[in-house]
Formats: structure tokens, C-alpha cells, sequence
């Protein structure tokens, strides 16, 4: 029998706010433990929850973002149960009413080789909710510590429809997701610091039909290579039990990185009542219409639109644009260049190639592409040189050396040019008795070239553009290598 | 003249004025008053003698200097050990917060620190508030100062015993179904509780979070307006809190109206369970108002004999979650017993609270189970509504309704203690009022044959406080009651 797999993610993105969902307890990754609390972080007695509006807000843009239809009030749920990261032993969530309802997304699967572009399509999403983080336990061999410096930090829950039939679906959605919810600005999205979290609900069912099988959970998936592994174990696991004809149970497993398997936590039976009810200390916000417009229209481009468009209306190719348009920084980068020389394939080149791999090789972590804020480079040093090359003044073997050049020192190119008497030379008289030499020292080529081999003339340019260091007008030198070896 | 002790706020602030007494003086009063009568009345857990004076230094430092904070400023005022006092034990006279010292002040008392009074001691309760004669706290039972084998009423049994016995000039308490109003009828004092929503709730151990409130118990209606106007205001640290509407001047508001009024007198509240002496009591007062020229309204509230079941499934609901975290994990008491997680929570929750607490964890957990929710919790929530629609239709057209406070005076220890519903049932008359988040108010309106006070109730309109205040006046005025004090 041939299954089909059946995949629904909930994602947990952790919404950038400058303190915690519920209290002015500041929030930082990497903070000595429980040095971010304070007494509603703690749950001390009489504490009570207030509201931060900017994680309302944020989640709201994250909704518009992902095509979500937004609640017209905002209401609070507790979920009861005791678990020692749980200051309360309960979690203020969203149960009955999310705050986005519904939604999709649009996602790019890898085509055929990495030069080529994939298939689009949409995924459907059930609803996004807002709730809070717990703290953090680390379990050593003797003890459990908490930390609660992550307790109360606003957390988006995405929850996908079963709307996802490969792990190579469920990765290429994971990606899609970060890039949108990075550039929108809602979250750094950086799994290692457990800033984007997924669990996947994995099924089988015979191919063709229309019924979902029996679900199992895969929790505690911290890397997109987890979530493509753990789908991927799981399928065979239940491949293996459906064959046998053994029937899949509902239950919660663990995927553990070091042994590459899951493990069962617990079944259905087991399942927490976790008795939710309207949370009585907080109190429903309206959602202001006209500021959900606002934010609305405030919305970034949406990553593949852009790609869409370069490739429509900048002729850009596919190698481009999948590098610039993932990142909000590089593509904001790019169009800024085009405002000061409109150039747009040549810009685009100098970004997706030398730009990156200047950033990658000053880069600790290969994250390139994040640094470019950081970089000396401007948008118009960029520009610039493209101008100049398109104006002629130095060839494009010299505008490599003068990227690197401006790259380290963030000098105009134009003035690196200057300093370094990089301009091209137009001495006739110079290039003229070069080429001389080069004919008279390569006769092989010239004959060659007189038999109609093109190319056999580029022999005879190298030791010209030796001797001048690459600032001989490859133009003048063409049409003076010509005119001496047609006038033999 | 009496003692300094059974002083009112009123005189007082009149005497400190004329420089006729200190706040050292009123307080040393107070505390060889507790000194010599606490043993016998057991209403403080706690009290410190060096703080109390030191506050009563800087209030007499304040007034040499012509900087006097107003009518409070020096006046010590007794606190229910559920309120957080910065730096005081706070254990709601629970062994599960045995030894915590609370790190913030609640608002209330912040306000009133800033209105210069004296905050003395820790006043004993019903363990977290869950009670009607105080014999539910774990360290204490508390005596009624008018018959020291009699119960003071509860759960603010020690904040009402202790002001009926000299051993402060006012005390706060909370009402969640009438823990302020009921104790202070039995013990012959002004108890009121403020419109949901009028007092910050922050620094107020959470026990029905819908229906806590934090009011004052004083020795007249004046002394209960002064500390109610320094109180009130919408706290941004709770979001439950409301800013006030209408006139909030409610301490020189009362004198100034003079009625006559209309005032509803519901049938419901004389029937089946009430004590003999009490019914003629309240059906006197009535006929008081009456002989004044106020219009008496007979009047329907069909649902509040649904109020106690209502009652017993919204606050224990609410009462099972807030109570969750006092789990032995970062605070409070923690078993020896305990070695891992879960029995950290089952051993310390085992041993830290105590009957009442649990039977009540109990109940609420199962009114909120999944299948039992609908049938319980929300229908409940629908019974709520229409006990406040029931108050909404009764003040069109009355502007305060008359009642008893509870329907026997003061009961001998060990009576209903083995019997919770009798117990329950203590709150009949001041329940529903908590439920529909309105203001009432319990005034000394005479006594048994054997001695013991009874206690009018009267029920405002929401925010109708000045209104409210003003008919209580009114009957205080034209008797002798308030002023009687215990032969202790």
C-alpha cells in the first residue's frame, strides 16, 4: 500500500518587545539566570498581570503579515496545569478566541537544482494566538534548575491546517515563515536561542484518501534539520507499524537529537485537562480598527512578491533573486543603490556576489547577510562604482579590486580610484606600442586570430593589460590589436 | 472622655491638629491596648512595635513642620494579613506561606502610607480569605471581643475584632462575599465593601479575583469614607481597576445629604434562616428611615437565592487557579517529604493548606474540568448576569436598598465548623452583592438580648458610594450604636 503523509506545525516565535508580555521585566537572550524577573514574573502573592500593547500589536502585524483575519477584541484564557517552569502553574493564553483566525502563506519549494526556482503554493494556517513563555528548565544529573528569565516573554503560537505533505514542504515552510516574520520586524526568528520553536503533527493515510490517519506530536524540534529529521523518522516509524497492520497510537513524542529517534511521552489518556478559563485579571481589549489599517499598510513587501517583481520588472534572474530578496536588509540595500544610479543587474550583482562574500569572510557565524547594517559600505559606494564603470572610467577587472578596496576602508570609489591612479589609460601612443610587442612576441595567436579564431586575440591582450596593471581601455585595445594585425 | 484607643479618625485628626495629642501617643496607645487585650481577643498574627512607632515619629516630625498629609496622617490602621505590606510576613494565616515576607507594598497600602497613616500589624483571617468566623486560620481562632467564646465572623475576623477592641483606630479587610461586612456586624463596627473595581487590587493575595475587594472597617461611616477616599483610583498595576465616577468627596459629601430617600427593601431577605431578633431589628431600622420621611419600596431580587451555589462555583473556580502557585517551587513552604517535582507540589500543597482550602481547590477544579465546565462555570456566569440585572432593575427606582448583614449574630467557636454549608450560608445576604460588583456597607444597628451587635446592611448603586455613605450617616446619627464598645 502507498501512504501519503500528512503534516500541521505549530510554531512558538518569541515577539521582539522590549519587556515581557505581562510586566516592565526587561527581556535579553543570554542574561544570567533569574536576573529578568520581577514579582509578576514570579508570581508572588498580590502580583498582578498587565498588558504590553506593543506585543498586541506585533502579533497584529504578524497576522496581517500571514493574511489573517484579526480579532475585534483581544481576550485572555488561563490554562491550568503545574509544571515547575510555570510561576502561576498556569499559562494566560489564547484559548477561545484567537487574536489572528485563519490565514496562509505563500511558499517556495526547491526546484530542481539551486539555480532554478521551485514550485510556489499556499499553505492554509488555522489561527495565530498570543501567550506567554514559560522559564526554562535545565536538567543536570543531579538536579533541575529554572530559570525564569524567560518566563512571561511573548510568545506567537502559529498553527498551520494539515496542510503540509513532505518534510521538504515542511522545511521550505519553516523558511518561508522566518523570512516573512524577520522582515517584518516581529521576530529575529534564531532557533538556537530558541527564538522560533516547532512541533510537528505527523500522519499517514493510504494515498488518495481524503481522511486524516491517527496523529502523532513531535515535540522539542530546535532546528529546521530536527523538524526535517523527526518527520522523516516518524514516517518510516509509522510506515513500519501500518504495514504490519498494527494501528498508530495518539500520542506526544520527543524527538532526542543525539540518537536521531523519538521517544513517547505520553498517549491521548494521559492528555492534560487543562480546565481553561476567561483569565479574571485581564481585561478584553478592543482592537482599534483604524490602527490595524495602519499597520496594515505599514506592512514590509512581502518577501517572494518582491522576488516576483525583480524578476518581472528589473529582469533579474532567479541566482539573484532568491539571494537579495530572503533578506529585508540586502534588498532595502539594493533598491536604495538604484535610487543613486539605476543600474539595476549590475547593482544586483555586486550585492549577491562580491557584497556577500566580503560580509561571509568578516562574518564569525556565516550569517553574511546580517551584517550588512553593520558594514562601512553604503548603498552609494555601490552605485558609484557602477557609474563609473558604465561611464568607462575603470574596466571591471579594476572595479573588483576597488570593491574590496571601499569594502575594507568605506572610501568612495571614485576617491580609491583617484588616490591609486586606478582610471583607465587612453594613452594610444602607450597601448599602440604594447600591442606591438605582444604581436611580434606571439606570432601563433596572430595567425590564429587571422584564421578567424576570436578568442586567439585575447592571447595577445593579457601581457598588455600585464604591463598596465589592467588600466588599458579594453575598448582601445581591441580596436588597436585589430588595426595592427589587419594592417600586416 | 475615652481612651485614645476607642477614638475615632475624625476626633483624632481634630486633637493632632490642636496639638492636643501625637501620632507617638495615639499609637503607643493602641499598642498597650493590643498589649493587654490581645492575648484574650487573638486578632494580630503578628505586630511590630519599632516600625509602628517609627511611622508615628515621622507622621508628629511631619506636623511640627507644618506638612501634615491630611486627616490620616498618624492614625494607625490595622491590616489583614492577605494584604502586602513591603518587608511584613504575608501568609493570608496560611502554613504555606509560613515565614514569606512580601518585597512590595499593595497599592492600598502605598496610598495610604501617602496619606500619612500608621500601618500596624498583620490582622488574622480565615486561611486565604476562605471562610465566616476566622477559625479557618492556621495559626489563631480569633475571639469576638462582645463574647470571647463567640466567633468575630470572618474571613476579616482579626481586622473587625481588633478595631471592636481598642486595638486599632481602623483596619482594612477584603470582601469577597462578605468577609468585611459579615464579620463587622457581628462585631458591632462599620465594615464596607467598595464597587468592583474601586480599589487597586494589586498587593491583595488573589483569592476570587472577579470578586475580591479591598474596603475599610472603622468605628463610623465618616472614618469608613476618609480611608475609602484615600484608597480609591484606577491603578495601572491593575487592570481591573476603574477610575471613579461620580462624586468621591465622600467624607464631607455625607453630611450635606439629608434624604429623604427611596429605599428598596427586598423580600428575599427576610425569610427562611433568619434569627428572630435580627429580622425585628432590620425591620426597625427599616421603619426609622420610614418616620424620617424616606419612600421604603418593596422590592424583587428573585435570583439571589441562586446567589450562594453561584457563588461556591465562580470564586472556587477562580480560587483553584489563583491558589496554584503556592506550589513549594520559589517560595513558601516546601515538604521535607519531597524529592522530585511532583511530589514537591502534592506534599507541599498537602501539608501547607489546610481543609477548607483544599475542599475548596477541589471544587473549583472540578466546576472547570472539561465535560463539567459548561454545566457549571458558564451557566453560573449566566446566573451572575441576571443577579446584577436583578440590582440594575431594583435601582431605577430605589437609591439604596436596606438588608441585615447576616442572618444571626455572632455564633460560639466549634458550632458550624464541622458543617460547611451552615457555615456557607453565613453570607446568604452579602454574596449576591459581590457578585453584581456593586458597593454595601454594614453599620451597627443594635443588639440581642444577650448582647451581641447586629448589623444593617446597605446596598449603592455602582459607584454610588456618596449616596450610600450618606444614608448610613444618616441612621448612625439618629442612634448610639457605633459609639458602644466590649467590656474587655
Amino acid at each position: 500500500m502507498k501512504y501519503e503523509v500528512v503534516i500541521g506545525l505549530e510554531i512558538h516565535v518569541q515577539i521582539k518587545t522590549r519587556t515581557k508580555m505581562f510586566t516592565a521585566a526587561p527581556y535579553v537572550y543570554g542574561a544570567p539566570p533569574n536576573t529578568l524577573t520581577d514579582a509578576v514574573v514570579l508570581g508572588l502573592p498580590g502580583s498582578l498581570p498587565v498588558l504590553n500593547h506593543t506585543a498586541i500589536e506585533q502579533c497584529t502585524k504578524l497576522g496581517l503579515m500571514l493574511n489573517c483575519e484579526i480579532a475585534k477584541e483581544c481576550k485572555w484564557d488561563r490554562k491550568n496545569y503545574f509544571y515547575p517552569d510555570s510561576p502561576k502553574n498556569y499559562q494566560l493564553t489564547q484559548n477561545e478566541e484567537p487574536l489572528c483566525a485563519g490565514g496562509k502563506l505563500e511558499i517556495e519549494l526547491p526546484g530542481p537544482s539551486r539555480n532554478i526556482e521551485g514550485e510556489h503554493r499556499w499553505v492554509a494556517l488555522n489561527r495565530i494566538h498570543l501567550e506567554e513563555d514559560p522559564g526554562k528548565l535545565t536538567h543536570g544529573p543531579f538536579e533541575t534548575t529554572i530559570d525564569f528569565n524567560r518566563a512571561g516573554v511573548p510568545l506567537a503560537e502559529i498553527v498551520t491546517e494539515p496542510d503540509l505533505f513532505s518534510s521538504t514542504e515542511a522545511v521550505a515552510f519553516l523558511n518561508c515563515l522566518r523570512n516573512a516574520i524577520v522582515y517584518a520586524g516581529i521576530s529575529d526568528c534564531d532557533m538556537e536561542k530558541g527564538q522560533m520553536r516547532c512541533d510537528a503533527n505527523v500522519s499517514l493515510r493510504v494515498s488518495g484518501s481524503e481522511k486524516l490517519g491517527t496523529r502523532s506530536e513531535m515535540k522539542n524540534l530546535n532546528s529546521i534539520s530536527n523538524v526535517k529529521a523527526a518527520i522523516e523518522y516518524e514516517v518510516l516509524r509509522q510506515t513500519e507499524i501500518l504495514e504490519q497492520g498494527g494501528s498508530i497510537v495518539q500520542e506526544t513524542r520527543r524527538w532526542d537529537v543525539e540518537s536521531a529517534q523519538s521517544f513517547s511521552l505520553r498517549s491521548k489518556e494521559d492528555a492534560h485537562d487543562y480546565r481553561y478559563f476567561p483569565d479574571p485579571d485581564l481585561m478584553p481589549v478592543q482592537m482599534d480598527s483604524s490602527r490595524v489599517a495602519e499597520l496594515k499598510a505599514e506592512l514590509p513587501e512581502r518577501p517572494l512578491d518582491k522576488q516576483r517583481r525583480y524578476q518581472k520588472d528589473l529582469g533579474l534572474p532567479f541566482t539573484i533573486t532568491s539571494v537579495i530578496c530572503v533578506n529585508r536588509d540586502l534588498s532595502e540595500f539594493f533598491e536604495n543603490a538604484l535610487k543613486t544610479y539605476y543600474a539595476p543587474k549590475q547593482i544586483a550583482n555586486y550585492i549577491a556576489n562580491d557584497l556577500l562574500r566580503e560580509l561571509s569572510s568578516v562574518s564569525d557565524y556565516g550569517e553574511s547577510a546580517h551584517c550588512v547594517r553593520q558594514s562601512m559600505l553604503t548603498p552609494s559606494h555601490i552605485a558609484i562604482l557602477a557609474k563609473i564603470i558604465d561611464e568607462g572610467v575603470i574596466s571591471k577587472q579594476i572595479g573588483k579590486e576597488v570593491f574590496v578596496e571601499m569594502f575594507q576602508t568605506g572610501l568612495m570609489p571614485d576617491l580609491i580610484v583617484e588616490r591609486k591612479g586606478l582610471s583607465q589609460s587612453d594613452d594610444i601612443s602607450e597601448i599602440e606600442s604594447l600591442c606591438r610587442q605582444a604581436i611580434s612576441g606571439n606570432v601563433k595567436a596572430v595567425s590564429q586570430y587571422k584564421e578567424g579564431n576570436e578568442k586567439a586575440l585575447n592571447a595577445l591582450k593579457g601581457p598588455v593589460m600585464k604591463a598596465t596593471k589592467g588600466k588599458a581601455n579594453p575598448k582601445i585595445l581591441d580596436q588597436i590589436l585589430k588595426k595592427l594585425i589587419d594592417a600586416q | 472622655m475615652p481612651n485614645l484607643y476607642f477614638k475615632t479618625i475624625a476626633e483624632l485628626a481634630v486633637m493632632l491638629d490642636a496639638g492636643e495629642t501625637s501620632s507617638v501617643a495615639i499609637t503607643q496607645a493602641v499598642i498597650d491596648r493590643a498589649r493587654a487585650v490581645d492575648g484574650q481577643v487573638k486578632a494580630f498574627l503578628s505586630f511590630d512595635v519599632k516600625d509602628a512607632l517609627k511611622q508615628a515619629k515621622a507622621s508628629d516630625q511631619r506636623r511640627s513642620e507644618g506638612k501634615s498629609l491630611g486627616l490620616l496622617d498618624g492614625i494607625p490602621v490595622g491590616i489583614k494579613d492577605t494584604l502586602a505590606v513591603k518587608d511584613y510576613p504575608l501568609c493570608c494565616a496560611s502554613k504555606i506561606l509560613e515565614n514569606y515576607v512580601s518585597p512590595f507594598d499593595a497599592t492600598c497600602i502605598l496610598k495610604l502610607r501617602k496619606a500619612g497613616a500608621v500601618i500596624w500589624g498583620r490582622l488574622n483571617m480565615d486561611e486565604f480569605a476562605m471562610g465566616s468566623s476566622t477559625e479557618n486560620s492556621a495559626y489563631q481562632t480569633t475571639s469576638n471581643p462582645w463574647d470571647l467564646e463567640a466567633i468575630p465572623g470572618g474571613s476579616s475576623g482579626g481586622s473587625a475584632a481588633a478595631l471592636a477592641a481598642g486595638e486599632a483606630i481602623a483596619t482594612l479587610g477584603t470582601d469577597t462575599g462578605g468577609s468585611i461586612r459579615q464579620p463587622a456586624a457581628l462585631c458591632g463596627v462599620v465594615g464596607m465593601k467598595p464597587t468592583y473595581g474601586l480599589i487597586s487590587r494589586y498587593g491583595l493575595v488573589a483569592f476570587a479575583s472577579s470578586l475580591d475587594q479591598v474596603g475599610p472597617f472603622a468605628r463610623t461611616v465618616e472614618d469608613a469614607a476618609i480611608l475609602m477616599e484615600a484608597m480609591l483610583g484606577k491603578d495601572p498595576l491593575d487592570s481591573t481597576s476603574i477610575a471613579p465616577k461620580g462624586e468621591t468627596g465622600y467624607a464631607s459629601v455625607l453630611k450635606n445629604k439629608k434624604g429623604p430617600w427611596k429605599l428598596g427593601v427586598p423580600q428575599e431577605f427576610f425569610g427562611e434562616g433568619i434569627h428572630p431578633e435580627i429580622k425585628s431589628n432590620i425591620e426597625k431600622a427599616v421603619e426609622w428611615y420610614k418616620a424620617q420621611g424616606c419612600e421604603i419600596v418593596n422590592i424583587l431580587l428573585p435570583h439571589s437565592e441562586l446567589a450562594v451555589p453561584v457563588y461556591y462555583i465562580i470564586a472556587t473556580a477562580e480560587a483553584s487557579s489563583n491558589l496554584a502557585r503556592f506550589d513549594g517551587v520559589r517560595y513558601g513552604l516546601r515538604s521535607d517529604d519531597s524529592k522530585d517535582a511532583l511530589s514537591v507540589f502534592t506534599k507541599s500543597r498537602g501539608e501547607g493548606f489546610g481543609d477548607e482550602v483544599k475542599r475548596r481547590i477541589i471544587l473549583g477544579t472540578y466546576v472547570l474540568s472539561s465535560g463539567y465546565y459548561d454545566a457549571y462555570y458558564l451557566r453560573a456566569q449566566k446566573v451572575r448576569r441576571l443577579i446584577l440585572g436583578d440590582f440594575e432593575k431594583a435601582f431605577d427606582r430605589v437609591d439604596a436598598i436596606l438588608t441585615p448583614t447576616s442572618p444571626t449574630p455572632a455564633f460560639k467557636r466549634g458550632e458550624r465548623s464541622e458543617d460547611p454549608l451552615s457555615m456557607y450560608l453565613s453570607d446568604i445576604y452579602t454574596i449576591s452583592v459581590n457578585l453584581a460588583g456593586i458597593p454595601a456597607i454594614s453599620i451597627p444597628s443594635g443588639f440581642t438580648k444577650s448582647g451581641l451587635p447586629i448589623g444593617l446592611q446597605i446596598i449603592g448603586k455602582a459607584f454610588g458610594e456618596a449616596d450610600m455613605f450618606a444614608v448610613a450617616h444618616a441612621f448612625e446619627q439618629g442612634h448610639s450604636y457605633t459609639r458602644q464598645t466590649p467590656n474587655l
